[in-house]
């Protein structure tokens, strides 16, 4: 009885609309696929080789890291219209939004250099230099602290957001690839994609905590290769994409084992959640889909072609029809 | 709080992560590195298209120091590149003693007698020397030493990747144009090898006996020369200096596709590499040398990137240490190829997938989907274990 009157309740919540929006590297171009439908809805122009997108805060503009222009990309969502570029030094491959939703902290791939660009005054407010192939980029939620991770260096570097220097640099696996702080702030998880780990570091002493190692029966371990990653919003699991194992593994937060492992398409790079959290949208660059996941099952449900490459990817609450 | 409070704190702040992260960074350490070269006169090659680069080799060595500078600049690890260039007919042997006595690490760019010369040296105890240069197979075998690492892959891990792709498309029946020099005898002896290792057969030879330049009288010659080899599904070239090869192409008798080391061929790298984050290594490299890069100039930033991927983890210059941390299984380099790179514990050769290219795209990495082994799928290119006499490795 209880179970059913739960079952109703479900049914009859408002499902929250919504959209991914999928950067396709190699087609420049962004793909909006519609959480409902699960179909690609809207195709936009970028500029060279798309990588990195979020929105802001209001979700009334999205920031698109067009790497071989040179520039940050800010769209206005609802026209597709790119309203102008930012500063954003050579060659941005991922960024992110401080909690200010003001400024931006980008890694510079071909610089060794992370820049520091507000995005109301549209000027670059510092550079930082980091290790070579700076990549994977996070801020704590408290904004006091931003991580940028080095690809051939192998390094998390710690910036100070109150000066734009360096006090830390802790070593991790080969390449690592994505970084996250959890949602309370005191762990950063950092993914390294040749080391095949993930690095857990308590935030206060940025120090170890621990190590999440990767196995898939019948795929060679150094094809499991962990690059994106997305902590679930109650903060007990994470989904971590493995890259060309073609596969996506659910993390237990807390004992940091591996709980599951979802097949999905060729390549995955990064991923997505529905406003409602359901849904996971993961891009698969080789095979140039997204793969749909229910995260309550965690069973990939929908594969749905998109661009070329599909690297990033974003959400976008929309208003119910 | 005052700006001088603030600055104070900072400082302290700042101190603290440095003690509390690295306690090396409180000594700095000093990484000598020597890139030893055996100059050699460049053979004529009726072509004058694609001259040898001055630069090969040393331009990935320098690109490797600056990568390894800049993750060094966070630890206190100091690197420093030191070149020897020893002329053609030079005292290699003196050369390599007096600077020995500096540098702990050494990348040797020469032949396979090179590599052994520097290797036997009484000087050379206790150090660790990467061959970059030489593909030869005895050095993976029986003329393997303990304090030689191999960087560049073995000519006969090139014949096995490209051999494996033939395989792949079953493009099984070979003929083959072997040159005149020594080299074109060497590449020669790893296609035979590699074909029937992987169940391929050369149905047919012919050696490449002109002496004219045929460069107008290709269209002519080259069919009548290919005309009485037995039919085939592709025409193997083993022509190692770049003299005679491309004019193979699009010249035979049958129309039919060419490789070796010409058409499609095997290369530890090639410009036309861009995925796994390839790009990012091309940029940095033709920045600095205006250049592509090519297989030895990867052999060489790979020996200095893996010095530096030691140091850094061991937190150590001492090269016995490093040598047993290369060949440990904690030991993994990212060579920008899609896995881990690691050192084949047996011979000191690093094992690493190999590309097979044309002049313009990638084909395929190898290992090929599909040609398994039992320790790890990269052990199907080159010499494996019970192939190899190498005893130096064993204790």
């Amino acid at each position: 009885m209880t179970r059913l009157a739960l079952l109703l309740m479900t049914i009859a919540l408002p499902v929250q609309a919504g959209e991914i929006w999928v950067t396709n590297e190699k087609d420049d171009t962004v793909s909006v696929i519609d959480v409902d439908t699960l179909e690609v809805v809207k195709t936009y122009p970028t500029g060279e080789r798309p990588r990195g997108v979020t929105f802001s805060r209001d979700f009334s503009r999205l920031y698109i890291c067009a790497s071989d222009s040179d520039t940050v990309q800010v769209m206005d969502p609802n026209t597709g219209e790119i309203l102008h570029d930012l500063p954003s030094g050579e060659d941005p491959e991922q960024f992110v939004l401080a909690p200010d939703d003001r400024h931006l902290f980008i890694a510079n791939e071909d610089d060794a250099v992370t820049t520091v660009v507000d995005t109301q005054t549209r000027q670059v407010v510092a550079q930082i230099n980091v290790g070579i192939e700076p990549e994977g980029m996070a801020v704590s939620p408290d904004g006091k602290i931003a991580i940028t991770t080095s690809e051939t260096t192998n390094m998390a570097h710690w910036i100070d957001t109150a000066t734009n220097t360096l006090f830390a640099n802790t070593l991790v696996d080969s390449r690592p690839r994505h970084a996250e702080f959890t949602a309370d702030g005191t762990k950063l998880w950092v993914s390294s994609e040749i080391g095949g780990t993930i690095t857990v570091f308590n935030v206060a002493d940025q120090a170890e905590a621990g190590k999440v190692r990767f196995e898939i029966t019948g795929v060679s371990a150094d094809l499991v290769q962990p690059v994106g990653f997305k902590f679930n919003p109650e903060g007990t699991k994470a989904f971590v994409a493995l890259g060309p194992s073609n596969h996506v593994a659910v993390v237990d937060m807390a004992s940091l084992a591996v709980e599951k492992y979802i097949l999905v398409g060729r390549r995955v790079w990064h991923m997505a959640f529905s406003p409602d959290n359901s849904k996971l949208f993961t891009t698969n660059g080789v095979s140039g889909d997204v793969t749909v996941i229910d995260v309550a099952s965690e069973e990939a449900i929908k594969s749905i072609k998109v661009g070329r490459f599909p690297w990033g990817a974003a959400m976008r609450p929309t208003k119910s029809n | 709080m005052t700006r001088h409070d603030t600055m104070t704190a900072l400082c302290a702040a700042v101190l603290f992560c440095t003690c509390a992260q690295v306690q090396a960074q409180a000594a700095q350490i000093d990484i000598p590195i020597l890139y030893l070269r055996a100059e050699v006169d460049q053979p004529p090659v009726l072509s004058n298209l694609d001259p040898v680069p001055e630069d090969l080799g040393l331009a990935g060595a320098e690109v490797a120091l600056k990568d390894n500078q800049t993750t060094g600049g966070f630890l206190g690890h100091n690197y420093t590149l030191t070149v020897v260039s020893v002329e053609p007919g030079g005292d290699l042997a003196a050369a390599a003693r007096d600077a020995l006595g500096t540098a702990p690490f050494v990348l040797v760019d020469g032949t396979a007698a090179d590599v052994l010369t520097v290797a036997d040296l009484p000087e050379a105890t206790g150090k660790l020397i990467f061959n970059v240069a030489s593909g030869d197979a005895s050095l993976r075998s029986e003329n393997c030493r303990a304090n030689v690492l191999h960087t560049v892959p073995e000519e006969a891990a090139r014949t096995d990747a490209l051999m494996q792709v033939l395989q792949a498309k079953q493009w099984r029946n070979l003929a083959m144009i072997v040159g005149p020099k020594p080299a074109d005898q060497a590449f020669a002896e790893a296609l035979r090898r590699s074909a029937t290792k992987f169940g391929l057969t050369i149905g047919g030879e012919k050696a490449w006996t002109f002496d004219t330049d045929l460069r107008d009288s290709t269209m002519a010659e080259v069919p009548r020369f290919t005309q009485d080899l037995p039919d085939h599904d592709v025409l193997l070239v083993a022509d190692a200096t770049d003299d005679f090869g491309r004019y193979i192409l699009h010249n035979t008798w049958l129309p039919r596709p060419v490789a070796g080391t010409h058409g499609l061929h095997a290369e530890g790298w090639a410009s036309v590499i861009e995925a796994w984050g390839a790009v990012q290594l091309q940029n940095r490299f033709e920045d600095h040398a205006e250049r592509d890069m090519r297989g030895r100039d990867y052999a060489a930033w790979l020996a200095i990137r893996a010095v530096g991927e030691a140091v850094t983890r061991q937190n150590s210059a001492d090269p016995m240490a490093l040598r047993a941390y290369l060949l440990s299984d904690a030991f993994q380099q990212d060579g920008f190829k899609g896995r881990a790179l690691t050192f084949r514990q047996w011979n000191g050769q690093m094992r690493q997938p190999i590309a097979v290219v044309n002049d313009r795209a990638l084909v395929t990495m190898a290992p090929v989907e599909g040609f398994l082994h039992q320790r790890n799928e990269t052990d199907s290119l080159g010499l494996d274990q019970p192939e190899s006499q190498c005893t130096a490795f064993e204790g």
